[in-house]
């Protein structure tokens, strides 16, 4: 009986010791707390909690305000002084970019080879990160982790291999050019990406799918997919931001009919200098597309940082 | 009818099934009993058809379907976890085998309607699986089993992730539910008191070897060795190495135990004696009961049940008694074998006589 009360005593002693982490996770808590309660005096008593916030926005804003601001400026205001908004407010650069068919074909163009190859990363890393997260074969990691390796190699060094290619087909000058090319560095990611947001779903659901006597792709599209859409999402999300933001082979592989946007904004630099209005405007649309995408799967990004691994 | 013909599974030079031979008749209950990594889960992976045999055959009504894959056999499953498909409603998730096989739209909306009848989850059809409770979620995934009308219906401890009460009722009914179908009914647990609950027939298992296969009740009062009967007890199996000599089982330290008269015909050597918790008692239960002297380890006390584990000579034994005793620790306590129901095991661990000859 004493045996048992003295163990009962020890266990308590433990449960006791075990309680010092949760003690400093209370007090962390506390902690916060108390700097909340320093924040709402601060307020009250004019403090200068807000500064570091407020310089850490006005930084990470100050260049793409400066590139809106010029964007409503006329050349000579922008090559003439300094000003903090436009003196004499135009909107005469958009409209070029909007009526100048090869101003609006840059985007055009810029915005189907970036569809293309979301649309073929997408379609092709998925049976792949399928067959990585559900199934063990010969050498599966390290295939795994040398798809991630492509990733590692600067896309320029392939440009030379791709235009001769290319141009030997006559894929050259062609939204499919750097679509395909694009794929060098997206579908790894893809794969990576998805595989993550896989692993994440039961293998028996697979299983009981098979049981219920669906066939593979059955299963995939009506049952899988819709259980990683938000992956799905994070990926084309990915996929498209890097393919939009990669001027150096879209520039390469194209000449005149495909030209992306970033291509065209070469042209502002003519005889009669800069044309710094107009590729501020042109700048602006392009970060465009991009606030927009981000915009649909903001809550998902994290998530597709850790590559689904949350 | 089912049936295993020396299935062997092995991966990745892991023996997980070592030579399994089974017959399971329509209509059957059949109780898959033992611990973790015993190979329930592989055995019925090989039944549906999810898992191909290393060697071996499986045949269905006669017809071999080793190879055949798990969509053209008439198979349904329920896992352990809740596996339901988070993106369809409940009512879509339990209509879907039923969609696959292209039923018509009446058919379905009444076999949904009454298998969502059966198991009470009429209220929640139009939800996701998500949205419900564990006990819904298995349901969900009992219901989507049984409008199937399969031929082979596997359950693999389907109960376990539940809390009591729901696993109690759920059990109660789970037979009744199935029972209609004629189907072969396969059911894995870990636990002894569930197989002997269900009824029906069991196998044991240990280390991917099927070590009795029977009638139930047959199985725990009768266990071939002493694989099956510590298998199927718990708490565990009192064992002790005894020398047989004339009309005394020699004990270490101690006069020996009488060799009880159903037992007198037995050559004298060395065996190991089993015997459950209840057949150890504090009073004398009848006039078999023969007196030992142990020493009390531990006392748990659970409600109206007191399971004292006692020491004898280096073995650790379990003794369940009715009410609640407190026994001090280190105490030597007077215990009594009831010798009716003794276990005999040989050297090899094979039964040699089981000592049910009175009921137990």
């Amino acid at each position: 009986m004493a045996q048992v009360k003295q163990d009962a005593a020890r266990n308590r002693g433990i449960l006791l010791r075990d309680s010092g982490p949760a003690q400093a996770a209370a007090g962390a808590s506390d902690r916060a707390a108390g700097t909340r309660a320093r924040r709402r005096r601060g307020r009250e008593g004019g403090g200068f909690w807000w500064i570091v916030p407020t310089l850490y926005i006005v930084f990470l804003m100050l260049p793409i305000y400066w590139l809106i601001n010029m964007s409503f400026k006329t050349t000579n205001e922008i090559l003439g002084g300094f000003s903090l908004w436009p003196q004499n407010f135009t909107i005469e650069s958009y409209v070029e970019i909007f009526t100048n068919p090869v101003w609006y074909n840059g985007y055009v163009s810029s915005i189907t080879y970036v569809l293309i190859n979301t649309v073929i990363s997408v379609t092709v890393a998925l049976p792949a990160a399928y067959a990585f997260s559900r199934y063990r074969f010969l050498g599966d990691k390290h295939l795994f982790f040398w798809l991630l390796t492509n990733r590692m190699a600067p896309p320029a060094i392939f440009a030379l291999p791709f235009y001769q290619l290319y141009s030997a087909i006559g894929l050259f000058d062609t939204p499919w050019a750097v679509a395909l090319a694009h794929c060098l560095f997206n579908i790894p990611l893809a794969v990576w990406i998805l595989e993550g947001f896989m692993s994440g779903v039961p293998k028996e659901i697979d299983e009981t799918a098979y049981i219920d006597g669906y066939s593979w792709p059955r299963f995939f599209v009506k049952i899988f997919m819709p259980l990683i859409a938000s992956g799905i999402g994070v990926t084309a999300f990915f996929c498209f931001m890097f393919s939009w933001v990669e001027l150096l082979l879209a520039k390469t592989l194209t000449a005149v009919d495909a030209k992306p946007i970033a291509a065209v904004m070469t042209r502002t630099a003519s005889t009669s200098g800069y044309e710094l209005g107009l590729l501020a405007a042109a700048g602006v649309l392009t970060i465009v597309p991009g606030a927009v995408v981000i915009w649909f799967v903001r809550n998902y990004i994290a998530k597709g940082f850790a590559l689904g691994r949350v | 009818m089912l049936e295993l013909r020396n299935v062997s599974k092995v991966v990745s030079g892991e023996t997980h099934i070592a030579d399994v031979s089974l017959r399971l008749e329509p209509g059957t209950l059949n109780v898959l009993l033992g611990p973790t990594l015993a190979g329930k889960t592989s055995l019925m992976r090989l039944m549906a058809g999810l898992d191909r045999p290393t060697s071996g055959s499986v045949h269905m009504d006669g017809e071999d379907v080793t190879g055949v894959p798990v969509q053209k056999r008439s198979v349904a499953m329920v896992y352990q976890q809740f596996i339901n498909y988070p993106a369809m409603s409940v009512y879509e998730n339990i209509a879907s085998p039923l969609r696959v096989a292209g039923v018509d739209q009446a058919t379905i909306e009444r076999k949904v309607r009454q298998a969502a009848a059966l198991l009470h989850l009429e209220p929640h059809l139009e939800r996701t699986p998500l949205e419900l409770s564990g006990g819904q979620q298995q349901r969900t995934a009992l219901a989507r089993a049984m409008v199937k009308d399969a031929r082979l219906v596997l359950l693999d401890e389907p109960l376990a992730n539940l809390d009591y009460k729901l696993r109690e009722e759920l059990r109660a009914e789970l037979p009744r539910i199935f029972a209609e179908s004629g189907a072969i009914f396969v059911y894995a647990t870990t636990e002894p008191s569930e197989a002997l609950l269900l009824g029906g027939n069991t196998a044991t298992l240990s280390e991917g070897r099927v070590t009795q296969f029977g009638p139930t009740v047959e199985v725990f009062r009768d266990p071939v060795d002493l694989l099956t009967a510590r298998t199927f007890s718990d708490p565990p199996l009192n064992t002790i190495v005894v020398q047989k000599q004339g009309k005394h089982f020699m004990l270490k330290g101690s006069d020996g135990l009488p060799v009880p008269a159903q037992l007198a015909a037995l050559a004298d050597g060395r065996y190991t004696l089993g015997f459950r918790p209840h057949h150890l008692s504090l009073e004398p239960a009848t006039d078999h009961a023969v007196p030992i002297e142990a020493r009390v380890t531990v006392t748990e006390i659970t409600g109206s049940e007191s399971f004292v584990h006692l020491d004898y000579a280096g073995n650790a034994w379990v003794m369940l008694e009715e009410g609640v005793h407190r026994i001090g620790v280190d105490e030597t306590l007077r215990v009594f074998i009831d010798t009716r129901h003794l276990l005999v095991f040989d050297e090899t661990g094979r039964s040699v006589a089981a000592g049910h000859a009175q009921a137990a």
